[in-house]
């Protein structure tokens, strides 16, 4: 059953230095809040995966939590570039950052596979690119029953998977709805997991194409009203376009972000 | 009256007359966004959008910032998870159109949005990646590329294969397993490029209204082809110019109140 925790103890009891670490979120329900109390509690060395790396990893590198990065797309999306992220992968600021790299597809497929308890996953894809050299995790294999030629993935086991959703019912039962991405699957996926929620409530009302995680497949949950922005959480904020244009010129320097990181994460209030 | 124009509308509206009614088509976020969203507010309006982030059918009255603004999730006819729009929507072959951009395309249509100079493990200049890309190349019926021409861009060769074109030419789709029949057309701000039905490698079909052959060459590294029956692209309506404008206007007027 999840236990119904704060953010700082849910951090501090499921986010350990050395871990595999995915905060999932595609676009909408970007779990920001909780990347910042990772860096306010000084995690070093994470393995961070997630699918579109986003602002969130872009404050995580930029702080040097992490050591190792998987990922199948780093950027603003439709601003441009992570530059932190360019800038620890072209200048190894602040320091060395070692990455992994995918297409959406096997990223998903490879959730797909560690919330299966499987292995591997099977996909028509990378075939052709320059992608399969560049990691140990896709290999080709052949099917047994047509024997054509497909592409296989390993699966994502992350130590603990952090996604925000909409609401929580008393007992930490889970529900979101609206684009859920790959949510489910990377939460099934990791040995632990933590739910952020806009709000917790009596009782769970259903909503369209909603996505339920029962208590008993949550590790924990921590109430975080506003802890996807500037993401967003449908039906209580809408995305702050203008946050991610305006971080194109506060990541881009490195002293402009170390200060705007200490005023608004490290020491100030959440953004 | 004759209407104006800039490189980027025409780009735009030639992209957008691609795009046939009733198709439906995987679409990467900018320009091609904003391609597919203008064929579904004039000729196309029972186009389907699907994009990467589950929305399947989404029909905004302003081009979203990102593949997952709510305003797409609010006006899809499904929203599904990301596992599942790849896997079953994607792969299957079941997407007529693929909308891609490009850093760097090669005479073949490979394109790379990796790395770009030095080596892979320190690179001069590292892009976003991969995202759905390699998938949307390999699966979708056919792609089209829209992308700004210049020689950096258009390069002899790419840095980084990732998304696979026609590979190293005829045939080379093929011997990949790869089901879909790969790039139709690739258009730019200065003209239309189509592969060779033979040899597979892109050859200047249309050039945009006032854009000359030589402007052309010199955006390419390469040696580019020039088809014989060379034509000049036909020039924006000027209602088709209105509505991209106003769907502009729109997007900046709801970003700026947000």
């Amino acid at each position: 059953m999840a236990e119904l925790v704060s953010l700082v103890e849910g951090i501090a009891e499921l986010v350990h230095d050395g871990d595999t670490v995915a905060l999932e979120g595609f676009t909408h329900l970007i779990p920001f809040a909780a990347g910042h109390e990772i860096i306010r509690q000084g995690r070093r060395d994470l393995t961070l995966v997630r699918m579109t790396p986003d602002i969130v990893y872009d404050q995580l590198i930029g702080m040097g939590c992490a050591r190792r990065l998987v990922f199948s797309w780093g950027g603003n999306p439709g601003v441009g570039s992570l530059h932190r992220f360019r800038d620890a992968v072209q200048n190894g600021w602040p320091g060395r950052l070692e990455i992994e790299e995918h297409s959406h597809a096997g990223m998903a497929n490879r959730y797909v596979a560690g919330a299966s308890g499987l292995p591997f996953a099977v996909l028509r894809g990378y075939v052709g690119t320059d992608l399969i050299a560049r990691s140990e995790q896709i290999r080709p294999i052949t099917c047994p029953f047509t024997g054509e030629l497909l592409t296989a993935v390993s699966a994502l086991r992350p130590d603990v998977t952090i996604v925000h959703a909409q609401r929580a019912d008393r007992s930490g039962n889970v529900q979101m709805w609206g684009i859920t991405g790959v949510q489910k699957e990377a939460v099934l996926a990791a040995r632990r997991s933590l739910v952020t929620v806009e709000e917790v409530v009596d009782v769970l009302s259903p909503a369209p194409d909603q996505v339920v995680l029962p208590t008993w497949a949550v590790t924990a949950v921590a109430e975080v009203p506003g802890g996807a922005h500037p993401s967003y959480a449908m039906g209580y904020s809408v995305r702050d376009n203008d946050f991610y244009l305006a971080w194109d010129a506060i990541s881009r320097d490195r002293a402009t972000f170390a200060a705007w990181m200490q005023d608004n994460v490290v020491t100030g209030s959440r953004v | 009256m004759t209407a104006t124009w800039t490189a980027d509308e025409m780009m735009t509206v030639a992209a957008a007359r691609i795009l046939r009614d009733g198709t439906s088509c995987f679409v990467g976020i900018g320009l091609p966004s904003t391609a597919a969203n203008l064929a579904r507010s004039t000729h196309a309006p029972g186009l389907v959008l699907v994009y990467e982030s589950g929305c399947l059918g989404a029909k905004p009255d302003r081009l979203p910032l990102s593949i997952g603004d709510g305003v797409l999730a609010e006006t899809a006819d499904a929203v599904v998870g990301v596992p599942e729009v790849f896997n079953y929507w994607l792969q299957p072959g079941r997407i007529d159109v693929g909308f891609l951009s490009a850093a760097q395309i090669d005479r073949f249509a490979n394109i790379n949005t990796t790395v770009i100079g030095g080596d892979y493990a320190n690179p001069e200049v590292r892009l976003p990646g991969a995202g759905g890309a390699p998938e949307i190349a390999a699966s979708c019926r056919e792609v089209v590329v829209v992308v700004r021409q210049n020689r950096r861009t258009f390069s002899e060769r790419v840095d980084f294969v990732t998304s696979v074109g026609f590979g190293a030419g005829t045939g080379h789709r093929e011997l990949l397993g790869l089901t879909g029949s790969g790039p139709r057309v690739v258009i730019t701000d200065l003209g239309i490029l189509e592969p060779d039905p033979v040899t597979c490698e892109l050859t200047l079909t249309h050039v945009h209204p006032g854009v000359r052959i030589d402007q052309v060459r010199a955006a390419t590294s390469w040696d580019l082809a020039v088809s014989g029956a060379l034509a000049v692209t036909q020039q924006p309506r000027e209602d088709g110019l209105a509505t991209l404008r106003a769907l502009e206007a729109t997007t900046q007027r709801v970003r700026g109140a947000a």
